[in-house]
Order: structure tokens, then sequence, then C-alpha cells
């Protein structure tokens, strides 16, 4: 059976900082992220490279979700950190700042050679796209479904605002085109899609406003960049009584036609899909995570 | 140089012993109880790099095995000017 | 023999006759009546108590060769009674004598081990030696008797059984009359309750105030009865304020600590426990200091208040106090400048003696009502045994403190600790010093998971209620995995046949011992 696995909380924590990667395992994030890029200064990527990697590799975190994000698809750190990156077999690599298709192309064959040399199972690492651009937001659709690797968009909103020239405001009305956008071409793509991060760390009822127009919004997740942000994120992904008792409808049509063969099931005269599938374990996953019973048998 | 003086981590110096074999000074918060572990790790690296002769200075402060390991590689591969071989990571 | 808690113990260590702990505590109805060398005595009107110097005072009560001295702790790093009056017995040229504070604080200068090593001192008797001492004394320091480690608890009790009986008793006071009225409360140097010296004031055989800050008579508030008092002293310096109000309570910034926090206050609120009139201990440390914020939340938003909160006093508990989200602070301690102060500004803020706190030999003690208990510790073992003591090396870390009080008190005692310290695991398979048995530790929160104990009084209800509040627990060997997983096994501590300290639990029997550590 397939499982739903969440993407409430995706934290970042520093390759450059070996504490911070052996705590970060601890906290209640769903997704976490090996920074390789921005909070590695150019003097420590060698180094980094090589605790991200022995840390994923041999010390993988349980029950995360885990995360590489490598350094920028033009840089002259990429070729050695996809080297690492892909031999140290994550769940997804986070390539940032992508603007067009043919790089996620590109790299996704990159990864694909690496995974052949090193005789790994091919096609298994997932790909994260940030789009942090206005070039990016507009190609949101094709860089998406570039690659079947590809299974979510994440907005940055930090270097988005610079290439729009817009300035960055904790209301942030001026990403709301972008959020809508994304959030658009994930759904269109089928691909999930994850909030940008708000950046002030002591503001936490800043940080409920801005999070509670994340879940509103529809995004699957949101990027975090402080461990105290991850319990506040998640608890607004709890599903209300009602979303969990309509997922456990849409499964229970689905498992009773499984047992009676039908090709299409329906539920309320509409027709249940794969993604509502997909969408009705996520809810019920998210439920579970916040300590909701919802009966082990159909999880 | 490579590593930092933070809590969990270790600060390790690679120089040149011609002909002198591999000598370790190893400071430790764990010395007592992981004394030992920790020479064995850098030691072990040493060899994967077929590095023979050389002076080690290394500064611990409770890091973990594979940080320690990370460390090693990442000094070995400044000191013999080459980046880390992947490919002898592969099964 | 092995005791309760599996630690190999001699019949006799010296003189010392070892009753071996024996399974959770149980109180004795004694023979005996309490024991206190005070002596009725009619002071003479004219006659002042007042003394020019130390000197004059140590030698009016006339201090011998072997007798037996006490202090209190209260003002911790910053204390300069215990140096002046070492120093000034030194100089008179008294030796061998018996050492017995309530804990002894790391001061420097002068140092401990000096009184040691030229002969003023021979015999400790704490509930902590840390720093410079402690880590002589697991090394080997010469005393006549192995170190005698207590409880908070044991200590009145260890007085009132005449296990340890005191010739004089030094309090420092930060205000005092001629009389010897005396206060922690006010003055330039406050430190704020005094409960540890009430137990000493009433039982040595001469009590001598000292005092920076003498005020007419009479001292208000009086903390200690001139009725006990035989001498005061004025000197330049009691302490250092600075170093007195350290640890002021500054909320850690520390994510893990955080979260430890955070989770051992789930805990808290989501107990049938945790209703209008609970009662708690959270302590001091800093993982301690943020879980009573998150314990306020919880407060706060349940819209109840906790009936007391007991033992040492930090801000952050006369905040909710103030907030109204607890009724009585019962103070036995005064972590920091604000809580010493706070007990002066509130009729509900309230100096008790630590024997009161504590002691399980009295006809009743107040953790004998405390619902939830918060303890800090160095290791914890599968057997939920905690060694509070000695560090990775065998250093003396830290005191016992009240945490084998507080957890055998409490209805519910919440151990919170990191899963592991750079490369030391604090989950172990074996304790090297065993404080408080592992049967009165109900659960030990950590950042890798919430482990319950099985074997606890309160295992069933506590199981049930975090099932219901949605919180997950591990096993306890589910964390020690991780904490070795992380790590990878410690290399035992070595150490000698030779017994440097003597760890008593709060029924006065012997729960464990440290050996001295082996050094290459």
């Amino acid at each position: 059976m397939q499982t739903a696995k969440l993407k409430r909380t995706s934290l970042y924590v520093s390759g450059a900082s070996p504490i911070n990667m052996i705590q970060a395992a601890f906290y209640n994030e769903d997704c976490l992220v090996y920074d390789l890029e921005d909070s590695v200064p150019a003097s420590e990527k060698d180094a980094a490279r090589l605790l991200v990697y022995n840390t994923v590799r041999y010390h993988r975190p349980a029950n995360k979700y885990v995360i590489i994000r490598v350094n920028g698809i033009y840089s002259e750190y990429i070729d050695e950190d996809l080297e690492a990156a892909v031999r140290a077999n994550p769940d997804a690599i986070r390539i940032p700042k992508v603007e067009y298709k043919e790089e996620v192309i590109r790299i996704c064959q990159r990864i694909t050679e690496i995974e052949t040399a090193a005789g790994m199972e091919v096609g298994k690492i997932e790909v994260w796209c940030n789009i942090e651009s206005y070039l990016g937001l507009i190609n949101a659709y094709d860089i998406a479904t570039a690659d079947p690797r590809v299974v979510a968009l994440a907005l940055g909103a930090e270097d988005f605002t610079a290439s729009m020239k817009s300035h960055r405001t904790k209301e942030g009305l001026e990403i709301f085109y972008a959020r809508n956008a994304l959030l658009t071409a994930c759904r269109h793509a089928g691909v999930e899609a994850i909030d940008a991060v708000f950046s002030d760390i002591n503001d936490v009822e800043g940080l409920k406003e801005d999070t509670a127009l994340t879940r509103n919004l529809g995004f699957d997740g949101k990027t975090c960049v402080h461990p105290r942000q991850i319990d506040v994120v998640n608890s607004f992904f709890t599903p209300s009584q009602k979303e969990i008792k309509y997922a456990l409808r849409v499964l229970q049509a689905v498992e009773e036609g499984k047992l009676q063969k039908k090709g299409a099931v329906t539920l309320d005269g509409s027709m249940i899909d794969k993604p509502m599938e997909l969408r009705a374990r996520t809810t019920l996953a998210q439920a579970e995570a916040a300590g909701i019973n919802v009966g082990e048998e159909l999880l | 140089m490579v590593g930092t003086l933070e809590s969990s981590d270790i600060q390790i110096g690679l120089s040149p012993n011609p002909g002198g074999g591999l000598d370790i000074q190893l400071q430790s918060v764990v010395k007592a109880q992981f004394g030992d572990a920790i020479v064995a790790t850098i030691t072990e690296v040493l060899e994967s790099f077929g590095i023979k002769d050389a002076t080690v200075n290394a500064v611990d402060r409770g890091a973990l095995e594979w940080i320690i390991r990370a460390r090693m590689q990442a000094v070995c591969c400044y000191a013999t000017g080459t980046q880390f071989e992947w490919k002898g990571e592969d099964k | 023999m092995i005791n309760a808690v599996g630690r190999e113990l001699p019949e006799k260590i010296g003189s010392y006759v070892v009753k071996p702990y024996a399974g959770p505590s149980q109180k004795i109805e004694a023979e005996q009546t309490v024991c206190s060398r005070r002596k009725p005595s009619k002071r003479a009107v004219a006659e002042t108590k007042l003394m020019p110097d130390l000197k004059a005072a140590i030698q009016a009560c006339g201090l011998r060769d072997g007798m037996t001295i006490s202090f209190h702790h209260s003002f911790r790093e910053g204390d300069h009674i215990v140096g002046q009056v070492l120093s000034t017995i030194k100089e008179l040229g008294i030796r061998g004598l018996r050492f017995a504070p309530s804990a002894v604080v790391n001061i420097k200068n002068p140092s401990i081990v000096d009184f040691v090593k030229d002969g003023t001192i021979d015999r400790i008797q704490a509930s902590g030696i840390r720093g410079e001492l402690g880590d002589a004394v697991v090394e080997g320091l010469e005393l006549a008797e192995p170190v005698i480690l207590r409880p908070h608890g044991a200590r009145p009790h260890a007085i009132e059984t005449g296990e340890l009986s005191i010739d004089v008793a030094f309090i420092g006071a930060s205000a005092a009359d001629d009389f010897g009225n005396c206060t922690g409360q006010v003055g330039p140097n406050a430190c704020g309750s005094l409960g540890y010296s009430f137990i000493d004031a009433t039982c040595a055989e001469k009590v001598v105030v000292i005092t920076d800050n003498l005020v007419p008579y009479p001292c208000v508030p009086i903390s200690i009865s001139q009725m006990y008092v035989d001498y005061v002293v004025k000197v330049d310096q009691i302490g250092d304020s600075a170093k007195i109000g350290a640890g002021a309570a500054r909320r850690t910034k520390n994510p893990r600590d955080l979260l430890i926090a955070q989770r051992a206050a789930d805990v808290m609120a989501a107990s049938r426990l945790f209703k209008d009139g609970y009662s708690f201990q959270t302590g001091a440390g800093a993982i301690s200091i943020a879980c009573t914020d998150f314990l306020a939340e919880h407060t706060e938003k349940a819209g109840i208040q906790a009936s007391y909160a007991l033992g040492g006093m930090t801000a952050n508990i006369v905040e909710m106090h103030k907030k109204g989200l607890v009724r009585t602070l019962l103070c036995s301690q005064s972590f920091d400048a604000v809580a010493a102060r706070a007990i002066v500004d509130s009729p509900n803020i309230i100096e008790i003696d630590n024997s009161m706190y504590a002691n399980m030999f009295n006809k009743s003690c107040a953790l004998d009502k405390l619902n939830f208990g918060v303890l800090g510790a160095l290791e914890i073992d599968v057997d939920f045994n905690i060694n509070i003591l000695t560090g990775s090396n065998g250093e003396m870390m830290s005191g016992i403190g009240g945490g084998p009080d507080v957890a055998d008190g409490a209805d519910i005692s919440i151990v919170t600790l990191p899963i592991v310290r750079g490369r030391i695991p604090s989950v172990v398979n074996k304790v090297f010093t065993c404080c408080t048995p592992g049967s009165s530790v109900a659960v030990v929160v950590t950042e890798a998971g919430i482990a319950l104990n099985p074997k606890h009084k309160s295992y069933e209800m506590l199981k049930e209620d975090l099932q219901k509040a949605g919180i997950k627990t591990v096993s306890i060997e589910d964390l020690l995995e991780t904490a070795y997983s992380l790590t990878g096994v410690p290399k035992p501590i070595e150490t000698t046949d030779k017994i440097t300290c003597i760890v008593e639990y709060r029924d006065g029997t012997v729960i464990d011992v440290i050996r001295q550590i082996k050094r290459d």
C-alpha cells in the first residue's frame, strides 16, 4: 500500500555545524534538509560535503524524510555535491534557484549516471526544486513536470522578491501572487507545494499568522529556519474532524471498490482518483502525527 | 586545519612527518572513555588515504565517530591536494 | 554485600557501619528522641553577644581539635563566609575538624582542598562537593574518613539522630541584630531563604551568626531567632552579591533544551493530576527553568491555579505567582536575586525549613503532597537509576541536592536530560554512581523520546493519560540504543578499591559509594 510521507515542515540545518546536524534529528520536523548552499561559507564547502555525506549515508535519522540541498546548478561545487549527495542516498535532493526545465533534466540525468555508476537503484532519489526568481515562477509548471523525480516545488521568498524588486514584508502581500502561482503549477503537475520561510524566529504570533495563510492557501508544508518554528507550523497542519471524516470515507470507498473489484470508485457522485486517495492518506497521517487516533486499520 | 572547537566537533591539523610514521596528538574531553576509539578512527582514515607518515594534531570537543571520520577525510584531502575519491565509497 | 540497586558495598567503611539501601524508603518509628546539642542557658543581661571579630567568636565557642562545624550554602559561589571562618580557624591552630556544610560550593579563594591538605579539615559531610574539592576527593585526597554525601532531606535527619552532631554552626546572614535575630532576605548581600540553617540553629551546641549588615534591634524579618544564637560577628563582606544572585533565571535559547522542557511540561499537563490545586517543583537548571515557563503556559491555558511550588525558587516561579498561576511558594532556597527578594514582598511566598521541605522522618514534609517533581541528571540507566554526581571521567560534577527526596516524594517524578552531551551518552547501561533509585523515577524525558518506568507506582495512570493526550512514548532500552548508536559504548571508568565517598539515600541507608578513580 502506498504510504503518505508527511512534508508539513522542512528544517534546514547547516552542513557546517556538527552539533546542529546531530540535534536536528530529534525535532519534530517531517523533512530534514542538510544544507550545502547558503549556510556554508566557501572555505567550508568541501568539509561540509563530507560531514553531510557521512551523516546521511551512515547515520541517517530514523523516521525523517531526508533531503540534501546542493549548491547552485552553475556553481563550481555542483559536480562534487552531486557525487556526494547521490551516494549518500537521501530521500530527495533539493536544487536551489531553478529557472528552466532543462536545468532539471540535466541534473536528473547526472543523478541517474551517478546512481548507475555507484550500483544504486536508479530513479529512487526524488528532487525538490526551489523556485526563487520570477523566471522560475513563470516556468514552474514546466519545471514540475521536467522529470518524474520532481515531487515538490518550494518557494524561496527572499531571492524571489529581490528578483521582482519588491520589498519583503511580514504580511507578505508581495509574495501573494507567487504563492498562488506556484500552488497552481504544483496542483496541475501533481507535485507538492512547499511555502517560504517566515524569517523572524522570535515572532511567534507572526509565524502563526503566516502559517495560517500557508495552510489556507493549500500548501502541503512550509520550510522552517529554526527548530522553534516546527511545532507551531506542524500544529497548523492538524486536520479538522470534518476533514478526517471525509478522508476516512474516501479510503473506505477505495477499500470497498477493491473488494468488489471495481475499476472506478465514486464517492457522493464524484470519482475518486489517485491524488484524492493520496490526499486522504496525507490527512490521516497528519491527524496521526498530531496525536489523533483515527483507527489504525486504514493507515 | 579543519573543524572547529565547538561542542561536538573536532579540530584536526595534519603535517608531514617524513619517515617518522604516524604521530597522533589527541586532546579530548572524552579521552578516558573514547580516546582509543578516536585514535582508531583517525588511523583508519589515514590508512585509507595511504598516508603512512604524518603528524596529527587533534583537539576533540566530543565529536561523534562519523564526524571525526568526515573531518579526517577533509584534512587528508587538503593535505594531499586531492578531491575525495567518491568511487571508493561504492560497494 | 549487594544493596537493592545492585551496588557492591562493604559491611563497614572504617568506623562507618553500612546500612545497605533495601528498597523503597519506609518510615520507621524511631525509639530515641530528637538529638540536639542546644543547652538551656541564661545569658547575663549586660553580656553582649556581639564579638569584635571571628577569632573572638570562635574562641568564645570553645572550638577545639576534632570538632564539627557547619555552614549553609545559600550564598552559592558568592560565599565569603566559609573561607573567612576556615582561615581564622587555621590561624588559631585548630585542626582535624569535621566540615559539615549543607553543601560545598566551588569556592576557590581560599581553596577548601588547601584546608584539607594543611590538616584544618580531615572529614567532610555535605549534599555535594562540587568543583575543586570534589575532583580532588575522587582522585584520592587524603581524609580521615570517606566523605559522606546526603540528599537535602537526609541531612536534618542525620542531625536529629545524632549521626551528625554539630559543635559550632556558622550562619551567614544578610541582616542581623546584635542579639542574633537574622535573615537572608534583606540587605546588600541578600540570598533569600535560610532554610538549610534552621536545623543547625536548633541542634548545634554553639551558633554564630555572621553578617556584614548589622541592623538595629530587632531585625525584620526574623528567619532565625535570637533564642538559638550565641554570638554575632560583623565582617566586611559576607559575599559577592553578583555571584549570590547569579543563575538568575534567563530562559535558555538552546532549542534542544527547550524541546525537552516543553515535552516535560506537556507530560505534566497531560496527567489527570494537572488540575486546580496541583503542586510542583521544577528547580533551577536550564531545562527546569524553561519547563517552568511552559508549565505556566499550560496552567494559564487550562484556567487553573497550582496550590504550591516547592523547594528552590527562581524568578519565573515568582512570576507565575504574580500572575496568579500558583497560590503559594514554599521556599527552602532562593536561586536568584528576584526569588530572594520576593519572600519579603508577598505574604504567600514563605521561607521554609529545609527539613520541612524534604525530611521524610518528620511527622510529615511538604514533599508528601507534591504532584510533580522535575529533576535533572547526568546519567540515567536502564533501571531508571539516576547519577547526578559523577561525570564521564569520574569527576565530581554536581551535588546530590534534593533530587532523591523529590523523586520519592512526588506522585510523578520527571527526569529531564539530553540523550547525549557531546559524545557522552546520558542514557547508559549502568550509572557510574547511583544517587536516586530507579523505582522512584516515573518518567524520563529526552529530545529522543519519553520513556515511562513500568515499575513506578504511577505507571498505569500516566500511561493512560499520555495515550489520551496523544503523547508517544518509547522504552528506556530504545533510548539506550539511540544514545549508544550515536556515541558508541563508552569504556568503563576504572577505579581502585579505596572508597572516597559514601552516598546516602534519603532514609539514611547507603545507596552507593564512589571509589577512587584510577589515572594513568
